[in-house]
């Protein structure tokens, strides 16, 4: 008991940083390639606080709104903006996990401080952040394994706790559990269930409603590109407002 | 035929002989080679991943160039180090012609585009998979380049071996700016050919026996390392 009210001491803490780059406002954002329209006219704002899943079938656009999100794209018009003093260095507070992690040719510690190293973190801190989270993830057995030769599970688990030694205020998760089995899944779940309580911002796309029903408290619904709804998760798995959003749910969505 | 058995029984008692003339050839083919690779290899490992995660106007032209030049011939090579090593030449006042030294130059300039063009390839390949995670974790181009190195360093290493073979083969250059001069810069390239066209069999077969004998150990060492990194550690 004692534990949990740290952690929920930690996110409330994290939750109040003054220098707070959220809300992440997403505003008329369209990424077009060859006079495609894959993400079209998205205005979405991403306040401190609730898990948002983006849940959608197959091309719908839920990994691109999230490269645009996370500025590994830039969107053909639209923007994307991070608020507030620190907004410039709103790279170096956010972090996001692939569905398929990549992850260095050395070993699972040696990623970890290979990503603190990058965000120039000094040489102690980086040994007590990486035994930390490693030992978080469940991963301090392996610590000295090539991280290629950690089994898939293993392997997206080193990517969260990569993710997680850098503190960011948001977390981006593209289908994270897609390659996985149930115990992995439950694993990353916890994982970022225990990253949410020390206060960072989750955003996660998922094609699995199990999952959506699990995690979200918020879900965004997207739909060839277009976002349908923003809902509370009870409200949406009970009464989505869309058509679209009531079809996907009965396995009736055509695309 | 009888010529070439009576030159094949001498080449190998000179070999088991460990014959001081061969010995001092072989030794310096080596020095000349090795130190060649090594230049090449600090210069070209970088320049190769260098053009393959920055973006610049002429990139394309560079790589064609690039690749083109891994086929330069030797003796072209050769023929640009003497203008510039020779005493009219800019460099001249060094002295440096037909030395060691030289002989060095001309291979390095030779292996630069093997291993570059090779590195360019094989870091490209990888960056492909890397760069949106590297990019997320905040690494630019200058900041990836030698964690893109390092994670590529058993395919490089292969590259490197390729630019071995090709120093350690090559007669053209070492001929033009070593001038094959006895005790001084005569390798087993050159030594093979002077004593071939002198009808002296045996010296020229002993040193192709060596040839052939470091091409299979280069090749079986890259084929090691292929097999090593494919069981997951690279």
């Amino acid at each position: 008991m004692k534990a949990a009210n740290d952690l929920a001491e930690a996110g409330v803490q994290a939750a109040d940083r003054a220098d707070t780059i959220l809300p992440l406002a997403v505003k008329d954002v369209a990424y077009v390639i060859d006079g495609k329209r894959l993400i079209d006219g998205i205005d979405l704002t991403f306040a401190a606080g609730p898990r948002t899943i983006v849940l959608g079938p197959n091309g719908a656009g839920k990994s691109l709104l999230l490269r645009l999100c996370h500025g590994l794209l830039q969107p053909s018009s639209g923007r994307v903006t991070w608020q507030g003093p620190s907004a410039g260095e709103a790279r170096q507070r956010q972090a996001m996990v692939f569905q398929k992690p990549v992850l260095l040719r050395r070993s699972a510690r040696a990623n970890v401080d290979y990503a603190l190293k990058l965000k120039k973190v000094a040489r102690e801190d980086r040994r007590r952040i990486t035994e930390d989270v490693l030992a978080r993830t469940g991963l301090a057995a392996v610590a000295e394994t090539p991280a290629r030769l950690l089994s898939g599970g293993e392997q997206q688990k080193l990517a969260l706790a990569r993710a997680w030694a850098l503190q960011p205020e948001m977390l981006f998760l593209d289908e994270p559990t897609a390659h996985l089995d149930p115990a992995a899944t439950a694993a990353v779940e916890a994982i970022v269930g225990d990253m949410r309580a020390q206060g960072t911002r989750i955003v996660m796309t998922t094609h699995d409603l199990g999952q959506a029903q699990r995690m979200a408290d918020e879900v965004a619904f997207l739909h060839k590109g277009r976002l349908m709804e923003t809902t509370q998760a009870d409200q949406f798995f009970d009464h989505p407002q869309s058509g679209e959003a009531a079809a996907f749910l009965r396995g009736e969505l055509r695309w | 035929m009888e010529t070439f058995s009576t030159a094949m029984t001498m080449a190998v008692g000179l070999l088991a002989g460990f014959d001081a003339d061969l010995m001092e050839i072989i030794g310096l083919s080596l020095r000349v080679s090795l130190s060649a690779v090594l230049m090449a290899a600090l210069i070209g490992l970088p320049l190769g991943a260098a053009l393959a995660l920055y973006r610049f106007p002429g990139r394309g032209l560079v790589m064609v160039g690039l690749d083109a030049l891994m086929g330069l011939p030797p003796v072209v090579v050769g023929l640009v180090v003497y203008l510039v090593l020779s005493r009219s030449g800019p460099f001249g006042v060094m002295g440096l012609l037909f030395t060691p030294t030289a002989m060095i130059m001309a291979q390095t300039l030779l292996v630069i585009p093997i291993v570059a063009a090779l590195t360019r390839q094989v870091v490209e390949d990888l960056w492909a998979e890397y760069s949106e995670q590297l990019r997320s974790l905040g690494a630019g181009p200058g900041r990836a380049l030698p964690a893109m190195l390092w994670d590529a360093r058993f395919t490089l290493t292969t590259a490197v071996l390729a630019g071995f073979g090709r120093a350690s083969a090559e007669v053209g250059a070492v001929m033009i700016v070593g001038g094959n001069i006895d005790h001084v810069t005569r390798v087993m390239t050159t030594t093979i050919a002077l004593e071939t066209s002198k009808g002296d069999l045996a010296l020229a077969l002993a040193l192709g026996l060596v040839l052939i004998a470091l091409s299979l150990s280069v090749n079986g060492a890259a084929h090691a390392l292929r097999r090593h990194a494919a069981r997951g550690f690279a």
